[in-house]
C-alpha cells in the first residue's frame, strides 16, 4: 500500500494533502497497490465520519485514524510516534506526507524513529530499482535527481508543485482506528496556548496586489510612497531580505524563500533586484511589474511589465496618474 | 544556560545559480559563503540567551575546511566558542549530519555536562530537508519543536511560539533540555563588530573528524529547472511611463 498522511480543516483534506492524495494516487496506480490514507484525532469515530466520503473522491480504500485521546490537538511527538508504530505494522512501500511545515515535523519524527531516509520536497517519482525521485533545492530554484533507497519510501511532496485532482469514484472508505502505545511523556510536546490572528489587515499570503521594495527603496522613510500606493490600490507592502536585515521593515512583510510566498494578481517590485531567495517568494504571482533603474536585473528579466528608472521618481508619477484617474 | 548552536555553510547565491560540469555541485568559484538565513538567527538567539541568562555558547558545523569561516562570523558576533565535524566537502545526507551532531554532542556533554538547548535552523537554504533537528532531538530523546519564531525562558522550561497556518500563534510550553529549530524572523541578527572580528581570530575551534555510516550518496545529479524569463514588455523609462502603467493597473481592474 502508499500510505498518504492528510491534515484536514472543515471537514476535508487540506489543499496540501489534497496535493498529497494526487502524487499518492498516481504511485498507487503505477505500482497497483491501493491507496491507504491515515488521520489522527482523540477520537476515530469523529475523524472517520468527516473524511471518509472526501477521501472516497481521492480513490483512498482505507483509512487509519492514528487515535488517541489524549490527541486533542496536534502534538508532534506523539503523533509521529504513533505513526510509526502503524508504518512498521503495515510496512507501505511509501509514505507520503504533504509539504506543510507540521507534516515535515511529523515525518521527520517517523524518519528517526524508525532509521529510515526521509526525502522532502518531492516532485515526480521512477519506479524502478531503487526509486528515484526529482526534488527540490533552493526552494525549487534547483532540481535534484536521487535514489530513496530501502522498501518503505518516506517522501514529503512539495509544497504547490502540482495541482491536486481528484481520483474516479471508488468504493467507500474502510476505516481502521489504530490505538498507537503512547505514554504522557511522548506528549510532553503539545500546543498549549493560541493566539488569534490580527483582524482587519490585508494579509500579505492573501493579497490581490503587493507593492514590493528592496535595496533600491534606500531607507526606511523611503518606503512612503510605497505605502501611498497600496493603499491606494486596495493592496499591502511586501519587501526584500536585504530591507527587514536592515531593519526597515519588519520580518512578518518579508516576501522569500525565508518569508511569506505570495501568489497576488500584480506584484510591483521596485528597486528589487531579483535574488533567488526572493523570486521563489513571488514566482506564484500572475503578474509581475518590476520598476528597476537596471535592465538587466533578474527582477526586471523575469517580470511580465518594466519600467526602466529610479523608484523614488516614478512611483509618485504613478500615483498621482492613479488619483487623477478616479 | 549552555547553549549549542548548529549551523551549515551554503553558497551566497544571488541571481542565478550555474553548476559545476560534472552536475553534481553548484559552480561556487565566482560565489562567497554564508549560512542559511534561519541559522543566522538561531546563531543570534545563542547569543541573546546567554546575555540575558550567563553560561555559555558554543557553535557546531559540519563541512569542509573552509566552514570555519562561518564558525569565525558566528563568534564574531559573540558566539564563545566552536566545534568543527571536518569533511572533506562531499555532501552528507540529513541522516549521517545528525548521527555525526548526536555523537559530537555526546562527547562533548561527556565532559561538561548537558547542553539546556540545542538550536537549529528550520530548515537548510540549499538541500531543504527539514529533519536533522528532529533526528538529533529523538536519539537525545529531547523534545523539539520547529518552526519557531519566538523563545522565552522560563524557570526549567522553554516556551516557543510559531506561526499557524491560519495566521496567528501556535505556543509550546517545553521542559529543559530541549532542541529548538528557529525561522528567520525570530530576532533581527546583528552585524559583527570589528572587535569581535578579531576576538573570533584568536577564539579555538575544535575540529573532530566525524565517522560516516553511509557514503552512498542520495543524489544523483543537479539540474536547473527551465528559464521562467518571460517576454518582458517595457512601459516606458522614468516618470513619463506612469499613463501606461495606469493603463495596465485598469486593464486589471484595480482601477475601475
Amino acid at each position: 500500500m502508499i500510505l498518504v498522511v492528510i491534515e484536514h480543516e472543515d471537514g476535508a483534506p487540506d489543499r496540501l494533502s489534497a496535493e498529497a492524495l494526487t502524487f499518492g494516487r498516481t504511485l498507487a496506480e503505477a505500482t497497483g497497490v491501493p491507496l491507504h490514507a491515515v488521520a489522527w484525532g482523540p477520537d476515530a469515530a469523529a475523524i472517520s465520519g468527516l473524511l471518509a466520503s472526501p477521501l472516497a473522491e481521492h480513490g483512498v480504500a482505507v483509512l487509519h485514524v492514528i487515535a488517541d485521546p489524549r490527541l486533542t490537538d496536534y502534538a508532534p511527538e506523539a503523533i509521529g510516534k504513533g505513526l510509526a508504530q502503524l508504518v512498521e505494522r503495515d510496512r507501505p512501500i511509501a509514505v507520503i506526507g504533504t509539504g506543510s511545515d507540521r507534516s515535515a515535523e511529523v515525518m521527520a519524527h517517523v524518519g528517526a524513529r524508525t532509521g529510515l531516509p526521509l526525502v522532502t520536497n518531492c516532485m515526480e517519482v521512477r519506479l524502478g530499482e531503487p526509486w528515484q525521485v526529482t526534488r527540490q533545492r533552493w526552494a525549487g530554484s534547483l532540481l535534484e535527481e536521487a535514489r530513496v533507497d530501502g522498501p518503505i519510501r518516506l517522501l514529503g511532496v512539495a509544497p504547490h508543485a502540482l495541482e491536486p485532482t481528484v481520483g474516479p469514484a471508488g468504493a467507500p472508505v474502510t476505516v481502521q482506528p489504530f490505538a498507537p502505545e503512547l505514554t504522557d511523556r511522548d506528549l510532553r510536546v503539545r500546543i498549549t496556548a493560541r493566539v488569534p490572528a490580527e483582524v482587519g489587515r490585508i494579509s500579505l499570503a492573501d493579497a490581490r496586489v503587493v507593492v514590493g521594495g528592496g535595496r533600491g527603496v534606500g531607507s526606511a522613510e523611503g518606503f512612503a510612497q510605497l505605502d501611498e500606493l497600496a493603499a491606494l490600490l486596495g493592496g499591502t507592502v511586501g519587501v526584500s531580505r536585504v530591507v527587514t536585515s536592515a531593519g526597515w521593515r519588519p520580518h512578518a512583510q518579508q516576501v522569500g524563500q525565508t518569508g511569506t510566498r505570495i501568489a497576488p494578481d500584480l506584484y510591483i517590485a521596485c528597486g528589487i533586484s531579483g535574488a533567488i531567495q526572493h523570486l521563489v517568494g513571488c514566482r506564484s504571482a500572475k503578474a509581475i511589474l518590476a520598476i528597476n533603474t537596471d535592465r538587466d536585473a533578474p527582477m526586471v528579466t523575469r517580470a511580465t511589465y518594466a519600467v526602466i528608472g529610479d523608484l523614488h521618481a516614478v512611483l509618485p508619477a504613478i500615483i498621482a496618474e492613479v488619483r487623477a484617474a478616479r | 544556560m549552555n547553549v549549542l548552536v548548529c549551523v551549515k555553510r551554503v553558497p551566497a547565491t544571488a541571481g542565478k545559480i550555474t553548476l559545476t560540469p560534472d552536475e553534481q555541485e553548484i559552480d561556487t568559484r565566482y560565489l562567497g559563503f554564508t549560512v542559511s538565513p534561519h541559522e543566522e538567527c538561531a546563531v543570534e538567539e545563542a547569543v541573546q540567551i546567554v546575555e540575558a541568562h550567563g553560561g555559555s555558547s558554543t557553535v557546531l558545523t559540519l563541512g569542509p575546511a573552509g566552514s570555519a569561516d562561518q564558525l569565525r562570523e558566528a563568534m564574531a558576533i559573540g558566539i564563545d566558542r566552536a566545534i568543527h565535524l571536518e569533511t572533506d566537502g562531499s555532501e552528507w545526507s540529513a541522516v549521517d549530519t545528525a548521527s555525526a551532531i548526536i555523537a559530537a554532542v555526546r562527547d562533548r556533554e561527556a565532559v561538561d555536562g548537558p547542553f539546556d538547548l540545542i538550536l537549529l535552523g528550520n530548515e537548510a537554504a540549499d538541500t531543504g530537508e527539514y529533519q536533522v533537528g528532529v533526528r538529533v532531538a529523538v536519539a537525545l530523546d529531547r523534545p523539539v519543536v520547529s518552526g519557531v519564531k519566538g523563545l522565552e525562558i522560563r524557570d526549567d522550561a522553554f516556551v516557543a511560539r510559531r506561526e499557524a497556518a491560519a495566521g496567528g500563534w501556535e505556543v509550546y510550553e517545553i521542559p529543559r533540555p530541549a532542541v529548538v529549530s528557529v525561522r528567520e524572523g525570530i530576532n533581527l541578527p546583528r552585524y559583527p563588530s570589528v572587535p569581535g572580528r578579531l576576538r573570533a581570530r584568536k577564539k579555538e575551534i575544535e575540529r573532530v573528524v566525524p565517522a560516516r555510516a553511509d557514503a552512498t550518496p542520495a543524489k544523483i545529479r543537479l539540474r536547473v529547472p527551465a528559464e521562467q524569463e518571460s517576454a518582458v514588455e517595457i512601459l516606458g523609462e522614468g516618470p513619463g511611463a506612469a499613463p501606461r502603467v495606469v493603463e495596465v493597473l485598469r486593464r486589471m481592474g484595480f482601477i475601475a
